[in-house]
């Protein structure tokens, strides 16, 4: 192979589109050896700060100041009526991760939380609502590059044939990167009654992206408490690469009071003043009934009561106030099945 | 011969960091993104292998770069690409191209003349890596 006949000396028009750069540096890339910082490229997103010395001081104060996170955590506290234990433990893993970025401006390497995280709960307890709250919250604090949560269910996940199921895995996991992977009702991934089932195929998936891409995505599991339990049971894996298990409460009545206020201000609606009580006597029979789902039975109960609302004004005689549109009165919610066994007194 | 294909060609090597930022600049424009290989490094050689399937609404680089990482323990010692395609009306092409993986040695091109009719001579190139079948090219040196 010499070169005299390489491409370099040939005439003009064959010579286009690939000319020979004379006195360019030869630097070839192999596959079995990458360039430079090959290794680090999950931290290559962040610059390298400069040390501080030993005896310097950080300001948590102004730290917890610049990196947002109350904005998120008082958002979290008006927005979402109860869940304490909830908070609690967000606003501690909030308060971990500041920490942790402190150390780091002393060069005090220590490993990143495990940030991946399971919450149980009944239905309509804000499983899906603190999820997305979450990606903001780590977003703030520089644990993931974009924030954006993707939702998925076994559906999205699982495959319909031999084959299917790890690339639709994989496809969904490189569409999480950067930000939260949300699975919703996990527990469908696994059917112990099917043992040729691609869902295991799936959690094998899982539980390497989970252990191996922590620093570029965060898991979140969620699904009914007792189903959970379950999936964690047939597969001790997953339960151990989850740092936090949330426990998602039952809301009380009051709570929910809280939301049906919270939801109606949201869509410009308010009460009428004998209507608080009304609304709090139907929530609280609503809650003994079966298939209750906390806020969002109570979502739908407002939507209901809209619609008698809006079939009350539409039957009277045509005029209607800005006050009468926005106003919410007993009636509307007395209309309503939960009410017609046993009348209000 | 150092061959030159797509953008960037005659600047050094792209390191991983520099490929991850351009990875991310083409997410950033919605551009999807594919990752292609092929041991025929003739410039006319348009249509390459595909490694895995384009990906579609992703959101971070990483995932990309997760998958050059795979591509290059998978075909080593061959020319891997990664296109960025605009699918948007009146473009609807591929906006960016460039090569993230070279093998070694690069033996380049033989020049063919080839007398035809008339004194007139017709050139070709051919790679001398082509002498041999595709799977062997590179790695039997």
């Amino acid at each position: 192979m010499t070169s005299k006949d390489d491409a370099g000396a040939a005439p003009k028009p064959v010579r286009q589109g690939f000319g020979a750069a004379p006195g360019r540096s030869k630097k070839p890339t192999s596959g079995s050896e990458p360039p430079e910082g090959a290794e680090s490229d999950s931290e290559q997103s962040e610059p390298k700060p400069d040390l501080l010395p030993d005896d310097a001081t950080v300001d948590l104060v102004k730290e917890r100041e610049e990196s947002g996170v109350d904005e998120v955590l008082a958002e979290l506290d008006r927005e979402l009526i109860g869940l304490v234990a909830v908070k609690q433990r967000i606003s501690e893993i909030a308060a971990l991760l500041l920490v942790d970025r402190a150390r780091r401006q002393f060069g005090l390497e220590s490993e990143r939380p495990n940030l991946h995280m399971s919450f149980t709960g009944s239905p309509g307890t804000g499983k899906t609502t603190v999820a997305m709250r979450m990606a903001a919250l780590l977003y703030r604090l520089g644990y993931l590059r974009r924030g954006h949560l993707v939702s998925v269910t076994r559906d999205d996940l699982v495959g319909q044939y031999v084959g299917h199921t790890a690339p639709k895995t994989k496809d969904v996991v490189k569409r999480a990167m950067g930000g939260l992977l949300f699975i919703d009702e996990a527990y469908y991934l696994y059917r112990p009654e099917n043992e040729r089932d691609y869902g295991q195929e799936s959690i094998e998936i899982l539980l390497q992206v989970m252990e191996n891409d922590r620093d570029d995505l965060v898991v979140v599991l969620a699904g009914y408490a007792e189903r959970m339990d379950i999936f964690f049971k047939s597969n001790p894996g997953m339960s151990s690469r989850i740092g936090h298990h949330l426990d998602f409460p039952e809301y009380e009545v009051d709570e929910l009071v809280g939301i049906a206020d919270l939801l109606l201000g949201q869509q410009n609606y308010r009460l009428a003043e004998n209507a608080d009580s009304v609304l709090r006597d139907y929530i609280g029979r609503r809650r003994e009934q079966p298939r209750f789902a906390n806020a969002r039975s109570v979502r739908n109960a407002l939507e209901r009561a809209r619609l008698r609302q809006a079939r009350r004004l539409v039957d009277t005689d045509g005029e209607v106030s800005k006050d009468d549109l926005v106003t919410l009165t007993p009636d509307d919610f007395l209309g309503s099945r939960v009410f017609q066994d046993e009348p209000l007194n | 011969m150092r061959i030159t294909q797509g953008q960037f060609s005659y600047l050094p090597e792209l390191t991983d960091k520099e490929i991850f930022a351009q990875v991310q600049y083409a997410l950033d424009n919605d551009w999807p993104l594919s990752i292609e290989y092929t041991d025929d490094p003739h410039p006319r050689n348009t249509y390459w292998e595909m490694h895995a399937l384009p990906m579609f609404d992703l959101a971070d680089a990483a995932g990309v770069v997760k998958e050059i990482n795979q591509a290059r323990k998978d075909h080593p010692e061959t020319y891997i690409r990664v296109n960025a395609y605009d699918a948007s009306l009146s473009r609807q092409t591929v906006a960016m191209s460039y090569l993230v993986q070279r093998p070694t040695n690069e033996p380049g091109f033989r020049l063919e003349r080839q007398e035809s009719n008339d004194r007139v001579v017709r050139y070709t190139t051919h790679a001398y890596v082509t002498d041999r079948p595709s799977g062997q090219r590179y790695s039997a040196q």
